[in-house]
Formats: C-alpha cells, structure tokens, sequence
C-alpha cells in the first residue's frame, strides 16, 4: 500500500514540484498517472522507492513512512523503471544487467539463472542475452530496463512511461502482463502520456497539474471529459474524439473500446434504417 | 533526381553479427511528408542516421550500397558538410543538448554556420517561439523536463533551417497536446516552407493523418510503401505488428459487417466522425 499525505517537495533550486498531494493505493491496483510536462508526476514517483523525500507531509509504503528506510531496504519491494532507459543501464552484457539486482539481494546463482531468462524471454529480449544493452534500439533499451526491474519481483512496480518507443506488439504484451501482475495482487503505478495504452488498459486515473492531483478516477470517465483533459495538456482517446463528434445522434460520449464503439455504431445503423 | 536516393544499401554496426539494415532503396521527393514505422529494432533509427551520414562516418562499421542527399553523395562527404541540408533530431534529448542556456543550445548551430549576430537574434526567437520555448530561454536545457527537452532538440535543428529533417520519435517524451502541437508546427514547415520531412514514430494514431509516403519497415528491410490510406488497409501492415490508428480500425471492422463508409479510408477520427454522419444521413 502506498499512502501520499500532504506531500510537498521543493527541489535544491527552490522550484516547488509538489504542492500538497495525497494519495492512496491498494495492493492490486493499477494507477495510471497522467498530466503535462512539468505537472510534477516523475517527481511524485520518485518518492514511492525513497528516491526523494517529502520537504513536507508524509509518504508511507506498507505502513512504513519512506523517512524512516533507505532506497536499498525499498527498492526490495518497489521496483522502479525510470523514464530513459539510459539512467539505469551500465552493464557489459544484457544478461549481466538484469542479473545485477539479483545478485545483489543475495540470490544464489542457481534463481538468478532462472530469472534472467524468465525475464528476457517475457519481453522478447532472450536474443540479445550476451549483447551489450547500448548496441540495442531504443526500444529494446526500453525493455531491457523493465526486465531488471521484474526479474526481482517487486511487489510494486512503478513504471515511469512504459510504452515509449514500444511498437504495438510490445505495448500489448505490456498490456497483458500489468493484468496478469494485477491478478497477483501487485500493485502498478505507470506514468504515461499513452492516452492509447491508458484507453486500452482502463485503469484507475490520477491527473496531476502544478504540483497537484486535479482529478482521479475510472479511466472511462476521466478519458472521455474533454474539458479536464484539456486542462491537463492531454487529447481524447481516437475512439472517444469519434464519439464527441456524433453527439447529435444521440449516442453515448464515454466511449473508449474499439468494439463497443463497433456496436453502438452498427445498433445506430439499424435505428437510423440505414 | 529525388531529393533522397538510396540505392541497395546494407549496413552492419561494429561488432554486430547481422546487418541492421539490408538492401534498401527508397527514393524520397523534395517537399514530401514520409513517415517511417515499423516494430521496435527494424532497422528505422539506423536509416535515419544515413541521411546526414552519421552512419557510417560517426559509427563505422560495415557499408554497402549508395546514399544521395540534395544530390551529394553522403557516403564521400562529411556529416558536417550535410549540416545545412539535413537536421537530424534524435530519440533521446540529452544526446544532443549541451550548452548552458536554451538558447545558447539553438543558437549554436547558427553559430557555427557563420550567422550574423541579427539573423541569429531573429531566427532563434522565431524557432524559441514556434516550438513554445521562449519564456524558459534563459534556462539550462539540463535542469528542464523531458518534454521541454525534446522542444529544445527540435528548435536547434529548426533554427538552421535544413532542406530536410530527420525526426525520430521527436515527441515521446512529451504529454500529447504538446505533442500534437509539435507535429502540427512540423506539418506547418512542411507545408508553408516546403521542408522535407522525414518522421521516424510508432503513433500513428497522432500522425497518420500528416503523411503523404508511409514506409513500413521490418527486420532491416522495406516492406511496404506509399499512399497511407492503400498501406493501413494491408492485411500485412497489422501482421507485422504496425499499431494501425483507432479510427482506420474502427472503420475496417464497420466495413467487415457490412456497414459500408464509403472507400476512402480514414486516417484521423474528424475523417472517420465524417462518413459516419454522412451514412448516417446527418450532413
């Protein structure tokens, strides 16, 4: 559980990222962070593994205000995947860099083995297992940073924009995978400006502007208020920008699947006779 | 002659067992809008990089084939000669960013152009405000948000007002109404300005809709090019894993049922909103 209260955080330059957030989330849920550049969402992520410390207010993981562990003690149980991959690879080969953690918080040789290649086989990375992570693509960099993250099996995830440089197939493998890691009672937390992806996955939304929460809630509703995204320099999913488009037909606007949006659109046939 | 040629090009990094890209000839014309997809490690940054001629001078490695820009043979040239005639703006922003103010970053380019002190004055404002920088000039670009950053990445190469630019997922960092604003300052140069644009993304659910030359790209070959409307209604295109936009899909599953919207294909959801209320009988 992760429980934000009140949290301001000024950075050394006196800029006030946080201006008094609070926050809770249960074990198993997904947590969707959205808002514009500067809105303060990598900075209020930061405080779930003890990157950073509130100035004010309290932030507590599993009960434990972060004040009182170190980053080492939570990183255990709070797995980060920073925003640019390049911030936390260093390693020679790709398998030495998902092995690193592990090695680290003293599994022996035998469970590190095993979950490396469970990780790069989950993120289709197992061909590069002997290259150097900085000869891969920036997406594959991306991925690689993930699997040395779940290879230790954090019971949180903070995931600080997943999707990018991910193609399709790689976001919907995301996809499946925070669901799955859902079912296990994990918690996720993503910060994302994948309105797609969000749409998709329908998690429960948080947006953040100024150093502020503005709104949480369902993915459908928050996805689908024009006004409230607008505010928080983020477009209407495809799906949703149709449906605003043919109010005047009668037809719902918190519409974000693609095949409810297939049925409402067929019934609208058959009702029109056309 | 086409602005760009590339004539069976193959091309290997150091140290690399397989080729990154494989017999690849493309031909792109001056003031066209192409935009490169395909899945992640296909081979789309690696191409890009050709144009100014990172690859091979800055890379090394192993080259094959033949690459014209503006009619100079980039193979033979230095990246710094092709400086004016390609603008590269990379994936990552920290990769280029350096100086200690914004606008000493955009400014740099010029700098080294010769630019006179006035027509630097007024091209840097004029990229600082079209890229929506302006207020932050005075700011290092390494204490700014990813975001911002990108803006900074993309003004600098602007500023030197190149006759072609190279984009690789120059958004990704960004939060999507910034985003769309960018592309559409980048559809605006294209079209007001006649800049050639080369725009490497996996969105194209945002960007689609910009093109007029789709290149579909996988495991180091072109796999399918053209008109965006013929390539996102190919079977193929989804199999090779191309994220194809919400609307395009929307419209083909409507089609498979029966509904039909006419044979344009929509690109962007104004277009899809539109045959829709067009078969609905509402326009």
């Amino acid at each position: 559980m992760i429980e934000a209260e009140n949290v301001h955080y000024s950075y050394p330059s006196k800029v006030e990222a946080l201006k008094g957030v609070s926050l809770t989330v249960k074990d198993g849920e997904f947590v969707a962070i959205m808002g514009q550049n500067g809105a303060g969402k990598s900075t209020f992520v930061k405080h779930f593994n003890g990157l950073l410390k509130p100035t004010v207010g309290t932030m507590k993981i599993d009960g434990v205000a972060t004040t009182q562990s170190s980053v080492a003690a939570l990183a255990r149980n709070v797995g980060f995947v920073f925003q640019n991959p390049d911030h936390q690879l260093f390693s020679e080969t790709v398998e030495e860099e998902i092995g690193f953690a592990l090695k680290n918080f003293g599994f022996d040789s035998k469970v590190v083995e095993e979950r490396v290649t469970w990780a790069l086989e989950l993120l289709s990375i197992a061909q590069y297992r002997k290259t150097s992570p900085f000869l891969l693509s920036g997406g594959e960099r991306k991925r690689v940073a993930l699997a040395s993250v779940l290879a230790w099996d954090p019971k949180t995830l903070i995931l600080d924009e997943p999707t990018i440089g991910q193609d399709h197939e790689q976001k919907e493998r995301l996809r499946q995978f925070i669901m799955q890691l859902q079912s296990q009672k994990k918690t996720i937390v993503a910060v994302t400006h994948d309105v797609e992806f969000v749409a998709e996955c329908n998690p429960r939304v948080v947006l953040m502007k100024d150093g502020k929460i503005v709104a949480d809630g369902v993915g459908r509703e928050i996805l689908t208020d024009p006004a409230m995204l607008e505010l928080s320099s983020i477009v209407l999913p495809q799906v949703a920008q149709v449906f605003t488009k043919l109010s005047s037909l009668g037809l719902p606007k918190d519409v974000i699947d693609l095949y409810e949006a297939k049925a409402l659109l067929l019934k609208t046939k058959a009702r029109l006779g056309r | 002659m086409a602005l760009i040629e590339i004539k069976n090009l193959s091309y290997t990094y150091p140290g690399a067992s397989n080729p990154s890209i494989h017999d690849v000839s493309l031909k792109i014309e001056k003031g066209e809008f192409v935009l490169i997809t395909g899945p992640s490690g296909c081979g789309k940054t690696t191409l890009c990089r050709c144009f100014n001629g990172l690859v091979p001078h800055f890379y090394q490695g192993e080259i094959k084939g033949e690459v014209t820009v503006s009619g100079i043979n980039v193979l033979e040239k230095h990246t710094y000669d092709m400086a004016k005639h390609v603008g590269l703006v990379f994936q990552n922003p920290e990769n280029q960013l350096f100086a200690l103010s914004i606008e000493k970053d955009v400014a740099f380019g010029l700098e080294n152009l010769g630019a006179s002190r006035e027509e630097m004055r007024k091209k840097v404002d004029w990229t600082l405000k079209q890229t929506g920088i302006y207020d932050i000039r005075e700011r290092s670009p390494h204490e700014i948000s990813g975001g911002q950053q990108q803006r900074v990445a993309i003004a600098s190469v602007l500023a030197m007002e190149p006759d072609i630019i190279v984009l690789d997922e120059p958004t990704s960092f960004l939060d999507p109404l910034s985003a769309e604003k960018i592309f559409e300052v980048i559809y605006r140069l294209n079209k007001e300005q006649g800049i050639t644009v080369i725009l490497v993304e996996h969105r194209l659910d945002l960007t689609a809709k910009y093109t007029d030359h789709l290149i579909v790209m996988d495991k180091g070959a072109i796999r399918l090019e053209g008109d965006p409307r013929d390539i996102l209604s190919n079977e193929e295109t989804r199999l090779i894993g191309v994220g194809i936009p919400k609307a395009t899909l929307l419209y083909q599953m409507l089609k498979k049922e029966g509904f039909n919207l006419g044979d344009k294909t929509p690109l962007s959801s104004d277009e899809l909103a539109d045959q829709l209320l067009e078969a609905y009988g509402q326009r």
